[in-house]
């Protein structure tokens, strides 16, 4: 958890302010109530599949907080569910997602969690492994070639990604155009059942950076303020003219991959139980507390809040209507849709 | 080098000049145009179609990239979700498969899957088809593989006038196009282009010739034989129809259609084989709306069923239909 | 025959038949590709592809294959390494030629080869799709625990496909027998290193997939051997892959079809051109006293009538016929329509 500066014995905050890092765990908190209710909502049938990122909580509220609203662009993928609430997206518009609501922005076309919001500055995606990472790097082109300085593309993805051959060709564009982009690996150890030592010989992510030229790093990603600290000054380098950067953010998946996944049938509850002692969500409430950033009250007080907030939210977006048969012929291409004319 | 003819307002060039010069218009009339792929910058690409466009555009604008499809289209995607306007270029259509997902599974489904929040206004140019001793993989036809992809748009223009007019609606369009360009109509074909800014709409065909006996619908090199052929046929007094398709997805239902029901027999040509090729859809369309207009079978003729042509000249020749071949089935039709 | 005079001549263990073999490997493919070039010139083959500069590396990497025992799986531009373990001047004619008794019936491309008896796999022009093909006949040879080991070769420009990344990737993860071998000319057709990659050397990525990497002087056959062998001996032996990274150069176009003039400097050329590993080579052989001038010029005679002969046999043989386009499509048949029961 948090580096305490040895010396003054203070909390290394990166600058943060109190507000900031309360700011922080509530993104936190409502990261981990929200994927709860769409596993919650799943299993009284309401709605057909969702989709956890317990155990990113951390790591998605401190890159989050680095994005400079209304400037970057962020590439995410689908679980970044605590990223995208982190750069503005709302409890409503998440719970609008998993109801696949009419007035969800892909109108409840998507699958939950591929969220996409051009006034948030958040890149549609699907859910095809690395797809999103060129997509990422065509985007940083475009803000290098059009010389918007001060602005950069965060791009996310899981360990699994890295697998994939246009994870690679993207680094190595990023590279040689030196675009202002930030490729931040989640690494969660699991690529839905198959273990890190099954993906990669060597499993240290961001040494890979060094055979592509860019900087590369690791941090650990259960640290909400670490997170933000290096995530900060790499998009402050890439904003800045610096180039890429690779940073490799070490969390863990809690839960299965997703509602239809049963991980017990890969791992033991053993070995989650033991990584459930890191839990980021916990330790940081008991951090803030014991910094005296927040009191015990305020944090439950601020759990009630964000439980209040998912439910409204719920009740708001349950009541919304679905998109309407009509509905699967639109936006097929910008005009007719029918391919004989 | 292109060269002015003695009508003003046009200019005789061909097909390699027509895209050059598009491009090189698109180039200079908006700087949100960027234009990358393997060798279009110093080499000027494999064809010479951008040759120099690197001198007076930049590096920034006329972008080499590493040999690396999937990420040329990703990269383009990105581009125009960002507000550019790339133009992508595979060296050979034959590269195009490292890609597929990436024109299939996302440029084609970004506009869709954002409910229109998102959009790939992006073009990818590829060069396709054989005749040029390519061999395996220089001799491909791809446009059956993408004309199932909602989404996708795909034009086969098969004359230099066609070729500018259609790569200017494809460079303004607001969705992904795959333009292909026949290789070997390159050189071969050279005609008038009228000079300045204009475009051709997609899914409009173009009637080469008029007849009354047989319609026979193709594009890309093959639309250049059947017109040969049928007027070799027109010399024996047999009158066909001829009917450049030019855009593959949208395709023109009324020509085809008011055609047929004007001659009652349907020859379909091309290049790429014929399983499930362009001929199946033309012919299904055909029978489900005139069949009873019909005096004779929907008949096709198509590259054969194997995977490829191959380098040596016996196996290229038996791949492809010569004018003669198709002269024979336009007669063989015709007396049905 | 002269004296041995430089003791600290380095020579890994090769005979003084062996450097000879690499040396006539060397020629050979020279005159071949050069052959290539004025059969295309003379209006009889429309195509050919050349590796002038690459002859050191591929008859380096060749001497270290095991015949009988080793897969190769090349790319397009290893003429050398394909003759290095055993194709014969006859078979790369025939290919040049697309003669019907080329190992593909003149379906491919000239230079595509493929042997089964030779252990040289079937390729495609698609730049890094050998990658996974290698690194699955290398699975292969794991799973059943046989002591072979499979050599697979790109150029620089195929290292930024992600077939590459991936098919490293799995030969690490599984620690396959394969010699990951790039043939670093420094050239994409007309895309220069520093437009493929942020920092030049290749060989250093290996390190981000966990497993060896190596750079040698691809102008040098016997530093070549020497990388490939150990390479290879590691694979064979359960040690894992390794990426070995040569570094070579283009001197021609990259293909009949190219023309090199458009993108990189006559003088650039000429530089290197003094770096060539053919002459560089023959100067070590008669200096080290291996070989005399006149075995040098017997050499060369007999590697020239060699090709004299090869080519006049396989221009003289048949084309496939035009039947010949629809077999091998599959195991049964070619027509997609069946009637089982009509």
């Amino acid at each position: 958890m948090a580096k305490t500066d040895v010396k003054t014995g203070k909390l290394e905050r990166y600058g943060l302010t109190d507000d900031q890092l309360r700011a922080l765990l509530r993104n936190m908190l409502l990261q981990r109530q929200l994927d709860n209710r769409g596993f919650q909502l799943n299993r009284q049938g309401k709605v057909p599949f969702a989709l956890g990122s317990e155990g990113h909580e951390a790591l998605q509220a401190g890159a989050a907080m680095a994005f400079d609203r209304g400037k970057d662009i962020l590439a995410p993928y689908y679980r970044d569910l605590g990223l995208c609430l982190g750069i503005g997206l709302t409890p409503y518009e998440i719970l609008l997602s998993i109801f696949a609501r009419a007035s969800d922005h892909n109108g409840g076309r998507q699958f939950p969690n591929h969220y996409s919001s051009k006034a948030a500055g958040l890149m549609s995606f699907s859910s095809i492994l690395a797809a999103h990472i060129p997509h990422a790097v065509g985007a940083a082109y475009a803000l290098q070639y059009r010389g918007d300085s001060r602005r950069a593309v965060l791009v996310t993805c899981g360990d699994g990604t890295t697998s994939e051959g246009e994870w690679h060709e993207s680094m190595n564009f990023a590279s040689i155009h030196k675009l202002p982009l930030v490729m931040l690996v989640e690494n969660n150890e699991w690529a839905i059942s198959t273990p890190l030592e099954m993906q990669m010989a060597q499993p240290e992510i961001w040494k890979r950076a060094a055979g592509y030229g860019m900087p590369g790093l690791r941090f650990n990603g259960f640290d909400p303020i670490e997170t933000y600290g290096v995530v900060k000054d790499a998009m402050d380098r890439a904003r800045s003219g610096g180039g890429p950067t690779l940073l490799e953010g070490m969390c863990y998946r809690y839960l299965a991959h997703s509602t239809d996944d049963n991980d017990m049938t890969y791992r033991t509850k053993e070995i989650v139980q033991e990584r459930r002692k890191n839990d980021p969500v916990p330790r940081f409430e008991a951090l803030l507390v014991e910094y005296g950033i927040m009191s015990e009250k305020d944090v439950d007080a601020m759990r009630k809040d964000v439980l209040r907030e998912t439910n409204e939210a719920t009740d708001a977006a349950e009541t919304q209507p679905y998109p309407q048969a009509s509905d699967l012929y639109t936006h097929v291409y910008e005009g007719a849709w029918e391919p004989w004319q | 080098m292109a060269v002015s003819s003695s009508n003003a307002t046009s200019t005789v060039m061909n097909n390699v000049e027509a895209v050059r010069a598009t491009l090189y218009e698109a180039l200079k009339n908006d700087d949100r145009t960027v234009i990358l792929g393997e060798d279009v910058g110093a080499r000027g690409n494999v064809f010479l179609i951008t040759k120099d466009f690197i001198n007076e555009f930049g590096s920034q604008r006329i972008i080499d990239t590493p040999i690396a499809e999937a990420s040329i289209v990703g990269i383009a995607v990105g581009m125009a979700m960002e507000g550019l306007r790339p133009i992508a270029e595979i060296q050979f259509a034959d590269f195009i498969y490292p890609a597929f997902n990436q024109i299939v599974g996302e440029a084609a489904k970004t506009r869709y899957r954002s409910n229109g929040e998102y959009t790939c206004p992006m073009v990818i140019r590829t060069p396709y088809g054989g005749g040029v001793r390519g061999a395996l993989s220089h001799s491909v036809s791809i446009e059956a593989l993408f004309y199932h992809v909602p989404g996708l748009k795909i034009v086969a223009p098969a004359f230099p006038a066609d070729v500018k007019g259609m790569l200017n609606t494809a460079i303004d369009d607001n969705d992904p196009v795959l333009f292909l360009e026949h290789k070997k109509t390159y050189r071969l074909i050279k005609g008038e282009v009228p000079d300045g800014h204009y475009t051709i709409p997609f899914g409009k065909a173009n009637v080469l010739k008029e007849g009354t006996q047989l319609t026979v619908v193709s594009y890309g090199l093959y639309v250049h034989w059947a017109l040969e052929a049928a007027q070799k046929l027109q010399e024996e007094g047999v009158s066909v129809e001829v009917i450049d398709l030019r855009s593959i997805r949208p395709m023109d239902k009324g020509t085809i259609l008011r055609s047929v029901e004007k001659t009652r027999k349907l020859l379909v040509i091309h290049e790429d084989n014929k399983f499930g090729g362009i001929g199946a859809e033309i012919s299904a369309m055909v029978a489900e709306n005139a069949l009873f207009h019909l005096d004779a079978p929907i008949r096709r003729l198509c590259g054969p069923d194997v995977p490829a042509m191959g380098y040596a000249l016996p196996l290229e020749e038996e791949f492809m239909s010569s004018p003669g071949e198709m002269a024979e089935a336009m007669r063989e039709l015709v007396r049905f | 025959m002269a004296p041995r005079v430089d003791t600290s001549f380095e020579r890994h263990g090769l005979t003084d038949e062996q450097l000879v073999t690499l040396f006539r490997v060397m020629l050979t493919h020279r005159t071949l590709e050069s052959r290539g070039f004025q059969l295309n010139r003379q209006g009889k083959i429309p195509f050919a592809s050349a590796g002038e500069g690459h002859e050191a590396v591929q008859a380096g990497a060749a001497l270290a294959f095991e015949r009988g025992t080793d897969v190769l799986v090349p790319y397009y531009r290893d003429l050398g390494l394909n003759v290095g373990i055993g194709l014969s001047p006859y078979e790369v004619l025939l290919s040049l030629f697309g003669r019907a008794a080329d190992h593909s019936a003149g379906r491919q491309f000239p230079h595509h080869y493929a042997s089964r008896k030779l252990g040289l796999y079937s390729i495609s022009s698609i730049i890094a799709a050998q990658l996974p093909h290698a690194a699955g006949a290398a699975y292969a040879i794991k799973l059943r625990g046989e002591r072979r080991a499979v050599l697979t070769t790109c150029g620089d420009g195929a290292t930024s496909e992600g077939e590459w990344h991936e098919s490293m990737n799995f030969a690490a993860v599984h620690r396959l027998p394969i010699v990951f071998l790039v043939e670093n000319n420094e050239w994409a057709i007309s895309t220069p290193l520093a437009k493929q990659m942020a920092q030049p050397d290749i060989y250093k990525r290996a390190e981000g997939y966990g497993l060896p990497g190596v750079v040698v002087d691809g102008m040098d056959p016997i530093a070549c051997y020497a990388a490939v062998k150990s390479a290879l001996d590691r694979a064979r032996s359960g040690g894992g892959p390794t990426l070995v990274e040569a570094k070579c150069y283009r001197f021609l176009a990259h293909t009949t079809d190219d023309d090199d003039r458009s993108y990189r400097s006559r003088e650039e050329v000429a530089e290197r051109r003094k770096g060539d590993p053919v002459p560089c080579f023959e100067r070590t052989l008669l200096e080290r006293g291996i070989m005399t001038e006149g075995e040098v010029e017997a050499l060369k005679r007999s590697v020239l009538e060699e090709a004299n002969e090869a080519t006049d046999r396989a221009e003289a043989m048949p084309y496939s016929q035009a039947h010949d386009l629809y077999t091998e499509v599959y195991a049964d048949g070619w027509e997609p329509w069946r009637d089982i029961d009509g």
